[in-house]
């Protein structure tokens, strides 16, 4: 694959600020968070300590706290904050400034910017 | 072959024997004098025998065959005259035997005090069998009478042994505690309270100055004129190495026999082993130095090279029930620092002496049973820096649960779980402590995960804390909610109603959130907070809920969740079983089990069937139950007066008012409450946070019980006559909690907190008060209490939790 595949999956006001949604995905699933000042991201839906589904976590800065051992993870770098050890895998987000559209990709890097359209 | 003689057949020289004819049975021809007139036997047996524990049969260590096997010439019963070392002979009473090796093994010989009326008939030391079997047949008399002099180990053992034989017993000892030698006064103390529980009588500072008697012994009169009227004296003051022997034959002689590390005497033919040896100016009492000896005589004699060394002595008392157990050196001197346990209730205690990072003694109490790894620890030289903190701890914990909650914290071992939740050790705790530096529970919790879960066992970290800390942990520095802030909770709920802050950001702007939203820790609290302090003004910030009160059910391990309806007073009905059980059938739920709060939980149903799940359910006529909730949980209730014979009040319709009342509503701490219709209390109502207790009287109102990692019973908080009393009373003490309690706190940490008077004084003693807590919990409640479930399943609340966002498949790329 020489372009990256981009997915639509929705608006940014689908996902509560501060809160996550799922997708359904061939990899598996995903969780997409939304910040409170409204950035996104998304990655795998397991938490590294105990395979804790992270979309059910509390969402805080730009961190997601998982709901079944209080692991704290980077939204941003996937990485496990304080002395955990582990990574999430993330994936690259993008999002149309004028229809708020979300999309994501599976083999961008994460770190390509979203400014570009979908179209 | 070359000839050994060997006098004295004692545990050593028994020992060095087996050694000899395991690596070489040809090497020697032995000849082997005693004067008692047997072989080798466990004299350290000798008080199980004396207390009839044993029989001497058991305790033989070399019999007739074994002798004959190994082709050992036995002159049993007979007495060495002398050493003849010129021409190599052993002069016996019944002639002489030729030598190339001479061990000299001649032991040690009780010694007798000084005294008047010593030599008595009645009067023995306690040194061999015919001691022991004399002791046997004194005691064979009813109702005699013993005194043992001295209070060491020997003497307490024969104490203990006569006293098993039904004599009464008195022990005399000159030193101000018992076996000063091996225990220090603590110890020693509590040794004589339990020798005096077993009637055995002890005198101490007790200076024996005569043995009274005419024809046989008939007392000791001590130095302060006490006459103890005894048939039978023990004396076991001490012991002296024999050495007569070895002196008429001009061997080297200090206090003993001295030998060099091969065991060898000044002449190099004759070596001396056991209790009659002097090596680098130590004499030796226990049996195991002995055992080395005799293991390294044994090489000497095969031309092995081997070497004796002084190791460290341990000691144990050899009385049934007494455990105790002293090694190395243990008086306090400059440059030694000490470690002491006390369990007073457990009757144990521990002490120990550490001197340049090392152990160097060690004296128990009551629980040995990590006797052998301090042991170790001082054997080995092992240095101890590392578990300083925890060593007196040592590696095993055996029952009970002393008052002291720190000690029992203490004797807690390595391996023993501290979070249950996260399979967190004692071990890993402190070790993480130590090797991190960790100075405040928040780091504990992210390092070694203990207590960063359900939060039962923060006290037991919190104790471990202080006890590997010691006085660098103060857990009653404020501690901050978080790291969000350096506020601690009651500073904050007091500001957010000093300053009327009334939203999340709004606290957070006030009170100078270190961070832009908080975290999981303090955002569900400062919801919790102002949920309870502006209740219908506040708009419930879903987000900052724990997933569980988020989705109205338990999240399980596999990210699927549990479902239990509310069964109200644990009253069910065919309707709601039914119902229950189609809905099981329905959503293919894999398990259905009782709660403890007797209702029906049915666990690993998927997140997006739950609306569906809830809407059959309320169907029914059920609501959230709220079993994940911090919020009322169960109201349990026993049949009371409607079926029980016993039942003196309507506990069910109670239990029933309560929760139809209570329910929805938020709490700091989850809620759990019990009405038992009678003393009997099936409902077990004193280990919840609120309980009832109905008497004929009227109402017992309990609360602050703990049954989770604490196990703690409920105080009482009043009596009163009528049912209504007890409603508003109950409703009220909850509210007042609500508007007290700090986020996760529990009811019984709450009146830890703020204690009983406080408390007593808003919702007892004061009607009016007591009122205005109830008024406020029916505002809140006509706000909160709604059905979760109904709002979600029908009434479209949270949607959004239930679906995917998105379905992707691969084909369906944007591009």
């Amino acid at each position: 694959m020489t372009t990256p595949a981009w997915y639509k999956i929705g608006l940014v006001t689908d996902i509560p600020k501060r809160g996550a949604r799922c997708l359904n995905t061939p990899l598996g699933r995903v969780a997409v968070f939304r910040t409170a000042d409204d950035r996104v991201f998304a990655m795998e839906d397991r938490c590294p300590h105990k395979g804790g589904p992270l979309s059910q976590g509390i969402v805080h800065d730009r961190s997601v706290t998982c709901p079944l051992h209080n692991a704290v993870i980077s939204l941003e770098s996937g990485e496990m904050k304080g002395p955990d050890e582990g990574t999430v895998k993330t994936f690259a987000i993008r999002i149309d400034a004028q229809s708020q559209t979300i999309e994501i990709s599976f083999d961008a890097v994460a770190a390509e910017p979203f400014v570009e359209a979908a179209e | 072959m070359q000839k050994l003689v060997v006098i004295g057949a004692g545990m050593a020289s028994g020992r060095v024997l087996e050694h000899l004819f395991e690596t070489d049975a040809q090497a020697y021809e032995v000849t082997l004098f005693n004067a008692e007139p047997r072989g080798n036997y466990n004299r350290i047996m000798l008080s199980p025998v004396l207390s009839g524990e044993k029989s001497y049969a058991e305790i033989v260590t070399h019999d007739d065959d074994w002798y004959a096997e190994h082709k050992v010439t036995c002159r049993f019963g007979e007495k060495v005259l002398s050493v003849d070392r010129t021409r190599k002979v052993v002069v016996g009473e019944k002639g002489e035997v030729p030598y190339d090796k001479l061990i000299i093994a001649t032991g040690s010989t009780p010694f007798i005090v000084p005294v008047e009326g010593r030599d008595l008939p009645g009067v023995i030391a306690y040194r061999d069998l015919d001691d022991t079997n004399t002791m046997i047949e004194a005691s064979g008399k009813p109702g005699t009478q013993a005194v043992v002099i001295g209070g060491g180990l020997l003497g307490l053992e024969a104490a203990a042994g006569l006293r098993l034989r039904g004599m009464e017993v008195t022990v005399v000892h000159l030193s101000g505690h018992l076996m000063e030698r091996q225990l220090d006064e603590a110890a020693g103390y509590l040794l004589r309270k339990d020798l005096e529980r077993r009637g055995i009588n002890v005198v101490t500072r007790g200076s024996t100055q005569r043995i009274v008697g005419t024809d046989k012994v008939e007392g000791v009169e001590l130095a302060d004129g006490t006459v103890l009227p005894a048939s039978l004296v023990v004396m076991a003051v001490g012991i002296r190495p024999s050495v007569q022997i070895a002196k008429e034959a001009g061997l080297d002689v200090g206090r003993a026999i001295t030998v060099d590390a091969q065991m060898q005497t000044s002449d190099p033919d004759i070596y001396a082993v056991g209790e009659c040896v002097e090596f680098e100016g130590t004499l030796f009492g226990l049996v195991a130095p002995l055992y080395e000896q005799a293991k390294v005589l044994a090489k000497a004699l095969l031309g092995e090279a081997d070497t004796f060394v002084v190791k460290e002595l341990s000691t144990k008392l050899k009385v049934t029930g007494c455990d105790l157990f002293s090694a190395g050196d243990f008086a306090e001197a400059e440059g030694r620092e000490e470690i002491v346990l006390r369990d007073p209730t457990q009757g144990v205690y521990r002490r120990l002496v550490i001197e340049n990072d090392r152990l160097v003694g060690a004296v128990m109490y009551g629980d040995t049973g990590d006797a052998n790894w301090f042991f170790d620890l001082m054997k080995n030289k092992t240095p101890v820096a590392e578990m300083r903190e925890t060593l007196i701890f040592g590696q095993s914990y055996q029952g009970g649960a002393p008052l002291d909650p720190m000690a029992a914290v203490a004797a807690l071992p390595d391996d023993a779980e501290i979070c249950g939740c996260n399979g967190v050790c004692k071990g890993k705790i402190t070790s993480t402590i130590n090797e991190k530096g960790l100075t405040s529970l928040d780091d504990v919790r992210a390092h070694t995960k203990a207590s960063s879960s359900c939060g039962t066992c923060t006290g037991l970290v919190e104790q471990l804390m202080a006890l590997t800390l010691g006085g660098a942990f103060n857990p009653n520095a404020v501690k901050p909610m978080c790291g969000c802030t350096d506020l601690g909770h009651g500073d904050v709920r007091r500001l957010i109603r000093a300053k009327e802050l009334k939203s999340i950001p709004e606290v957070m702007q006030e009170l100078e959130w270190k961070t832009s939203c908080g975290c999981a820790k303090c955002r569900p609290a400062l919801n919790y907070y102002l949920i309870s302090d502006w209740p219908g003004e506040y708009q419930d910030d879903k987000q900052s809920r724990f997933i569980n009160e988020r989705v109205h059910a338990n999240i399980q391990k596999d990210g699927t969740y549990s479902v239990v309806p509310r069964m109200w007073g644990g009253m069910t009905s065919a309707k709601e079983l039914r119902a229950i059980a189609d809905v099981v059938e329905k959503f293919d739920i894999p398990s259905v089990k009782c709660t403890g709060g007797a209702r029906i939980d049915m666990l690993g149903v998927k997140k997006e069937d739950l609306p569906a799940v809830w809407a059959d359910l309320n169907a029914a006529g059920m609501v959230s139950g709220a079993a994940y909730g911090k919020a009322l949980r169960t109201v349990k209730s026993c049949v009371g007066s409607d079926w029980c014979r016993f039942g003196t009040q309507d506990s069910t319709g109670l239990g029933m008012r309560i929760e139809k009342f209570m329910w929805g509503s938020w709490t700091p701490g989850k809620v759990k409450m019990a009405v038992s219709g009678c003393p009997r209390n099936c409902a077990e109502a004193t280990c919840k946070d609120v309980g009832v207790i109905c008497t004929e009287a009227g109402y017992e109102i309990h609360f602050a019980g703990a049954a989770g990692l604490d196990i703690k019973g409920t105080e009482i908080l009043t009596q009163v006559k009528t049912e209504d009393e007890a409603f508003e009373m109950i409703v009220a003490l909850v509210q007042l909690y609500r508007e007290q309690g700090h986020y996760l706190e529990r009811i019984y940490k709450w009146l830890k907190r703020v204690g009983m008077d406080s408390i007593k004084e808003a919702i007892v003693e004061n009607a009016e008060k007591r009122r205005h807590y109830f008024e406020r919990f029916a505002e809140s409640q006509d706000i909160y209490r709604r059905d979760p479930w109904a709002e979600r399943a029908t009434g479209g609340v949270a949607s959004h939790e239930f679906k995917p966002m998105a379905d992707i498949t691969f084909k369906e790329a944007a591009e």
